[in-house]
């Protein structure tokens, strides 16, 4: 192993960068390509450090990465890790993106200067097909066989000169992981290399054709297969065993759960002190006005109220990036995919409803691992149901004002955990039923087939996975700098407007409750008055926000007099309101990052449409329905 | 190679991949699937013609893994039905 794990300025680009300064003349696009599982992003992570950002191609919802490589000083290399794909024939959307870019018909992106193909050199003659279409695009190609640390710690060989000679393009052993052979990529990223000498190809449509060409070309350079990793087997036994199997993926998913709730809470609270501390002191720097009410009250107390689920979803992050980069995230879709193909999904939807109990955004962003079309549209659509820390808030706070906390099932189980389980479960069966729903109608499929490679079991490094927390830190706190800011700005105009002598009016008389007040005839029989309907309106940007709504409301802060709001709300809802409150927060589709990523992972606005009034319905009508049965 | 849409049909003694027992081998010999799909497995090894390793299942016994050319792929019972297989030869591992 390599001396610099979560150290980001080992890289050897970086380190050659520091040696040589500014960049040379011109920049070239070089692309990296291989099958899943060969090691790209580590190369890619290696290569580039933390001078990368991800990217998503127009029109199509793959995502793909772009770097910087200084080397040399010569030229500043510009990278694009493309999807990791079996062949270049454009079958699904991730082959077409990778079909594309590689032929320059991809907007935004010139024709990439030369490529490197990257192979798992443990699992080479099935790799080496890959080889054959790359090669045909006639490009300055270098051919990466990575992972040569573990060839050759299982016995396995290949003759690299012999292999270079029947490709007619340079062939090097490397290790991504170890910085091994890496020296070869500098000089060919610093260089340029010849085109490839042409060699007698097969037809690349006859999949069998390309296949026995691959076998032979690695028969011709002695490849010798290595020992299939024993230790990898033993795991297995382990993780898939008919009994332990299952205790162990429930073990691991309810750590993560208890991670993400406990485990996170110290860090949550530390940041909502720091909010608060940080309000009360912009609050005195500014002194009573307007610009303090906006500032303090309008802007920071918004986003403060969502940079707080921050440690939760890098910690779900985190744990998701272990999971995936050890391996065990595939036996774990492998173990649940039976379960899932009751409700007519399959393994892969899995983790992405797993992630939903922290938050649906990162979780749609997680789909993009289902290659059926129909199947990934089912889960971003469901998805929302999960219970998700958003909701927690208002759980919390309408639990605690009308159920006194008494012992439920013996002292483990109180009323209040058991309610609180309760909305767990209510959200996951309205996930199933949509499922099963939309799967047997709309989105009626063929039996999906099920594929999934069993990648090894690999050790991930710390490298990868500060890289994999800082990227979703930036794209989450970018989200609260903007959408949520901005939100925020207009509720804040509609509290505080119209001013009566220069000063804000008194909530009642505001936008805002005006607005409550349009809307109460619509939400009387769900029990709600207008404050509640202020609440409701606000809580469309994010369901927290009607917790610091309703604060502001009653004219108190939520964070510092939580029981007197607690009073305050039992003055406005009867024990019957608040169920139907309850139910319509499990139902109801209100978060605009939601619909916003939805949008553009499904490219365009029908499915967000489709979903906000699927579940609004679904809200209103239960709501309804439980109002008026308990009012009984 | 031949790709063919009907059902299996059991008239050449063909045994589909679904009925290999664990840690059973076996020689591929026809997938009777969707020509892409076909593909698609035969890019990831399950070539007619090649060996192919019944090893693990999924705790329920249904999705299986199979071992073909070093790697490791599991298919639903369903797509296995699908595959045909002959017995491998003697000399085979």
């Amino acid at each position: 192993m390599s001396s610099c794990h979560g150290d980001g300025n080992c890289g050897p680009a970086t380190l050659l960068a520091e040696a040589a300064g500014a960049s040379g003349p011109g920049s070239r696009l070089v692309a990296i390509i291989g099958p899943p599982n060969s090691g790209k992003s580590t190369l890619f992570n290696r290569l580039t450090g933390l001078r990368q950002r991800v990217a998503n191609f127009p029109g199509v919802t793959v995502e793909h990465r772009l770097g910087k490589a200084q080397v040399r000083g010569h030229f500043d290399v510009d990278l694009v890790d493309l999807p990791g794909i079996y062949s270049l024939s454009p079958r699904s959307e991730d082959e077409r993106v990778a079909h594309d870019v590689l032929h320059g018909r991809m907007a935004g992106l010139p024709r990439p200067d030369a490529i490197l193909l990257i192979l798992d050199s443990t699992n080479l003659s099935r790799h080496l097909t890959l080889a054959a279409p790359i090669l045909a695009l006639g490009r300055p190609t270098l051919i990466l066989l990575n992972l040569a640390d573990d060839l050759r710690a299982r016995g396995g060989d290949v003759d690299v000169d012999s292999l270079s000679a029947s490709l007619g393009a340079p062939a090097v052993l490397i290790s991504a992981t170890t910085g091994e052979g890496i020296e070869a990529v500098e000089k060919f990223l610093a260089r340029g290399i010849a085109l490839p000498r042409p060699v007698e190809l097969p037809i690349l449509q006859d999949v069998p054709r390309c296949r026995q060409w691959a076998r032979g070309v690695s028969e011709e350079a002695n490849y010798r297969h290595p020992a299939p990793p024993e230790w990898s087997r033993r795991l297995d036994r382990v993780f898939l065993h008919p009994v332990w199997g299952p205790v162990i993926f429930v073990i691991v998913v309810g750590a993560v759960f208890q991670t993400i709730f406990t485990g996170a809470r110290p860090l949550m609270d530390a940041v909502q002190a720091f909010v608060q501390i940080s309000g009360d002191w912009l609050g005195r720097l500014l002194g009573p006005s307007l610009l303090k009410s906006l500032i303090c009250d309008g802007l920071w107390s918004g986003v403060g109220s969502v940079i707080v689920f921050l440690p939760q979803i890098l910690l779900l992050f985190l744990f998701i990036g272990i999971l995936e980069d050890s391996g065990y995230l595939a036996r774990a879709a492998l173990i649940a995919d039976r379960t899932m193909a009751r409700v007519g999904l399959q393994g892969k939807s899995f983790i992405p409803l797993l992630s939903a109990y922290a938050c649906a955004v990162p979780a749609i962003m997680a789909t993009r691992t289902i290659e059926n079309k129909r199947d990934r549209i089912a889960t971003i659509l469901i998805a929302p149901f999960m219970t998700c820390s958003a909701r927690l808030p208002v759980y919390t706070l309408v639990i605690a004002a009308f159920l006194p906390d008494r012992p439920f099932i013996g002292p483990l189980l109180g009323t209040r955990a058991a309610a609180l389980l309760g909305l767990y479960v209510l959200g996951f069966v309205a996930a199933v039923v949509t499922a099963r729903v939309l799967k047997s109608s709309i989105l009626r499929s063929e039996r999906t087939p099920f594929v999934l490679e069993m990648p090894p079991y690999r050790r991930p490094t710390l490298r990868s996975l500060g890289l994999r927390v800082t990227e979703r830190a930036e794209i989450f706190l970018k989200r609260a700098g903007t959408v949520i800011l901005g939100v925020s700005f207009v509720l804040w105009l509609l509290a505080s407007t119209p001013l009566i002598h220069g000063a804000p009016p008194p909530i009642e008389h505001s936008l805002a409750g005006r607005l409550g007040h349009t809307i109460e005839p619509l939400i009387r029989p769900l029990g709600f008055n207008w404050k509640i309907g202020v609440g409701l309106i606000c809580s469309l940007a994010a369901r927290e926000v009607i917790v610091s709504t309703l604060g502001t409301i009653y004219g108190m802060e939520p964070g510092k007099d939580a029981a007197s709001l607690q009073h305050a709300l039992q003055r406005d809802l009867t024990p019957a309101g608040a169920v139907s409150l309850l139910v319509f927060f499990a139902f109801a589709m209100q978060c605009m990052s939601t619909l916003a990523v939805v949008r553009r992972e499904t490219g365009g606005w029908r499915w967000p449409a489709i979903q906000f009034a699927y579940m609004s319905a679904l809200a209103y009508v239960s709501s309804f329905l439980v109002y008026n049965l308990l009012s009984r | 190679m031949q790709l063919s849409f009907k059902k299996v049909s059991d008239q050449s003694g063909l045994r589909s991949l679904a009925e290999l027992g664990p840690g059973e081998d076996a020689t591929l010999v026809r997938l009777d699937l969707p020509h892409d799909f076909a593909n698609r497995l035969m890019e990831l090894g399950f070539l007619p013609g090649s060996p192919v390793l019944a090893a693990f299942s999924a705790p329920g016994g249904d999705p299986r893994v199979f071992r073909v050319e070093g790697a490791e792929i599991a298919l639903r019972r369903e797509t296995a039905l699908q595959i045909l297989i002959s017995p491998a030869p003697a000399a085979a591992h």
